[in-house]
């Protein structure tokens, strides 16, 4: 993976030295809350409803064993001894005091990670398919591309005050993991009809409280002009942005507003203006970045004791069969640990299962470790024949839940449990879903699941593109929950259809549970998913389910 | 006629525990809601965040939330404020863990 250079780590160094004397000023009465506020939230540090939160960039969803390590040590050493991996493959850490954040900043940058942008009104953590490099359908591993934007985007003086915050995704595969139809750029690497590497580039989408499927603005980009192409989207949008109304001034408002058309022209005039402005110095950099991707010395090995054990180990078979996914060697496999274990926080891993899976990394996973948008871990690189002892090694520490793509592998945001910004709880919600259906035992008939959770209207938990997606709002003081239904994040990305009228927080299980059952009544076979049944049925037999008889007759 | 005023407490986060807090009678921060002084009058309600907002070197980003009277104190009339009073309702973690301690 990529290693800092000279630059990149004075840089962060002299920022970690710059919020030292920032937080000592707030605390010494010399800076104001409102004079220290826009410093800290540069810094990823916000204030939350119980406690301070930190949030650390985790770029593109790749970390070290290393590096999780050190995670593992701050949670000890500054936090209640665990990590919330989020849906922007960053880990937040809910707990710390504000005289120790200068502390824990340090320990990051001496394993080359950091806070910045993490918050504040600019070019956000650059996120990725989580099984890039490693994927099987993938036409190459875009986390070079992801680490160019990255170095580019890092404290750019002409982004730093964007109208909004901005959002890209990358993902080098045509299956879509990333979620790249839901960002305010959306890179999809394709190849042109000369065989060579590009991308499709997607403006304006995003979820919130006006969720929209982004435009394909260039169908083939070349690879080389990746940046100045980049440039002249947010050059455009830092212009023609509304800073008269938050919530009018993502860039989908200013590509809805403008036209599609309109916007296109735009940016294809201000990339004819930048694009003599780049070198070729960029390209450098890029081989360089590349050189650092290179993908690891794959073993070559008997898959015989695999084979074995899979026929003999129910437990074992059930786990491979939902968690693991198809590798570009034959030999390997990837490896989705799911951090959704029933009844437990998804995406909160406590130190010692960080551990754990820094251990399995080194061991048997060429060093590699990633984090998905889905709150779960990736081990991208696992030689079949190590498959067995890596799931014995993860059930020894309450990690190898069967249970990726099912009902119970939710995503959700934090919710009112921690944020301030929430206008309901979403994680008990999640785990009594999990819970419920774990009892029931209907998890693998239901088969391919996405249910998605958020706390408020801005969506971090991405209800929006959930199968299910479940928006959780006060209602006159009461918690009230939503329904949305046919939400899709993948290449054939959808906003999901309200049901109707939303459900209070101790019916909303039960509502989903309607909505299963009547899901595998209405199948026509177990091979129909949830989705491919919501789109051949629409919405009807799910508001019956929900509603009853009158749900029924407006159906009707 | 002009509505009836709910009653409210000053609330905060603590600046370097990020705790929540809550003013007395007394101008003391207390981690204790029913310890709050129950503010029943608008004007009085606007002076006693004033004073709040003063203290910038012991708590952010004071406001007024609503409450009643309860038997032992002041109580929370939204659940977001009860959750305040408490921590999350994933772990034993915050006031909960702590105030027991």
């Amino acid at each position: 993976m990529y290693s800092y250079s000279d630059f990149d780590e004075s840089f962060v160094r002299a920022r970690v030295a710059q919020f030292t004397q920032q937080v000592e000023r707030r605390l010494d009465g010399s800076l104001t809350e409102e004079e220290f506020r826009p410093l800290r939230l540069m810094n990823g540090l916000y204030l939350q409803l119980h406690a301070y939160m930190l949030r650390v960039a985790i770029p593109y969803g790749t970390i070290s064993p290393h590096q999780m390590r050190q995670l593992a040590m701050i949670a000890d050493t500054y936090d209640k001894g665990y990590g919330h991996f989020t849906t922007r493959q960053n880990i937040q850490f809910n707990w710390p005091i504000l005289p120790d954040v200068p502390a824990i900043l340090s320990a990051l940058a001496d394993v080359e990670m950091h806070a910045i942008q993490t918050s504040g009104n600019c070019v956000r953590n650059v996120t990725a398919d989580h099984f890039a490099g490693a994927a099987a359908d993938e036409i190459e591993d875009p986390r070079p591309y992801a680490e160019l934007l990255r170095q580019w985007s890092t404290d750019h003086p002409e982004f730093q005050f964007l109208p909004r915050k901005f959002k890209i995704a990358i993902t080098g595969a045509p299956n879509d993991r990333a979620v790249t139809r839901a960002h305010d750029i959306g890179l999809r690497m394709v190849k042109n009809a000369a065989g060579e590497s590009g991308f499709e580039v997607m403006v304006g989408g995003g979820l919130g409280r006006t969720p929209m499927i982004a435009h394909t603005v260039r169908n083939f980009l070349p690879v080389a002009d990746l940046l100045p192409y980049v440039e002249a989207v947010l050059s455009v949008y830092n212009t023609l942005g509304r800073r008269d109304n938050k919530y009018k001034a993502r860039i989908k408002i200013t590509v809805h507003e403008t036209g599609k058309e309109e916007i296109s022209r735009m940016i294809e005039e201000r990339f004819a203006e930048l694009r003599p402005l780049f070198g070729g110095h960029d390209q450098e950099l890029l081989e360089d970045i590349r050189a650092a991707f290179a993908p690891p010395a794959f073993r070559n090995a008997p898959l015989g004791a695999y084979d074995a054990f899979y026929k003999a180990d129910p437990t074992f078979r059930s786990w491979a069969d939902t968690n693991l996914s198809q590798h570009r060697n034959d030999q390997y496999a990837i490896v989705t640990i799911s951090v959704k274990a029933h009844g437990q926080t998804p995406g909160d891993a406590s130190s010692d299962q960080m551990r754990m899976m820094a251990d399995l990394a080194e061991r048997y996973g060429h060093n590699d470790l990633r984090i998905s948008h889905e709150q779960n871990v990736i081990l991208p690189h696992v030689h079949k024949s190590d498959l067995p002892a890596v799931h014995a090694a993860l059930a020894q520490v309450g990690l190898a839940t069967a249970n990726v793509g099912l009902i119970s592998d939710i995503i959700a945001c934090p919710g009112m449990d921690y944020c301030a910004l929430a206008t309901a709880r979403s994680i008990p919600i999640a785990t009594q879903i999990a819970d419920r259906f774990e009892a029931l035992d209907l998890e693998h008939d239901i088969g391919p699941m996405k249910i998605k959770i958020s706390g408020c209207i801005n969506a971090c938990g991405h209800h929006h593109v959930g199968h299910i997606g479940i928006l959780g709002l006060d209602r006159a003081g009461v918690e009230n929950y939503q329904i949305t239904l046919g939400g899709d994040g993948t290449e054939t990305a959808a906003i999901g259809d309200k049901t109707g009228p939303g459900f209070a927080y101790d019916e909303i299980v039960p509502a989903v549970e309607r909505i299963m059952r009547a899901y595998l009544t209405v199948r026509e076979a177990p091979q129909e998913t949830f989705l491919q049944t919501v789109r051949r049925l629409g919405l009807d037999p799910f508001k019956a389910a929900l509603y009853g008889t009158e749900g029924a007759q407006d159906a009707a | 006629m002009s509505r009836q005023f709910t009653p409210k407490v000053v609330t905060a986060n603590r600046l370097r525990e990020g705790d929540v807090v809550y003013l007395t009678a007394d101008d003391q921060w207390s981690p204790l809601h029913h310890q709050a002084e129950l503010i029943e009058d608008e004007a009085h309600a606007q002076l006693r965040l004033l004073h709040a907002s003063s203290q910038k070197l012991l708590i952010v980003g004071p406001y007024l939330a609503d409450a009643k009277a309860g038997p032992s104190g002041p109580e929370p009339v939204h659940f977001r404020e009860a959750f305040r009073t408490r921590g999350p309702s994933n772990y034993d973690h915050g006031k909960q863990a702590d105030l027991r301690a």
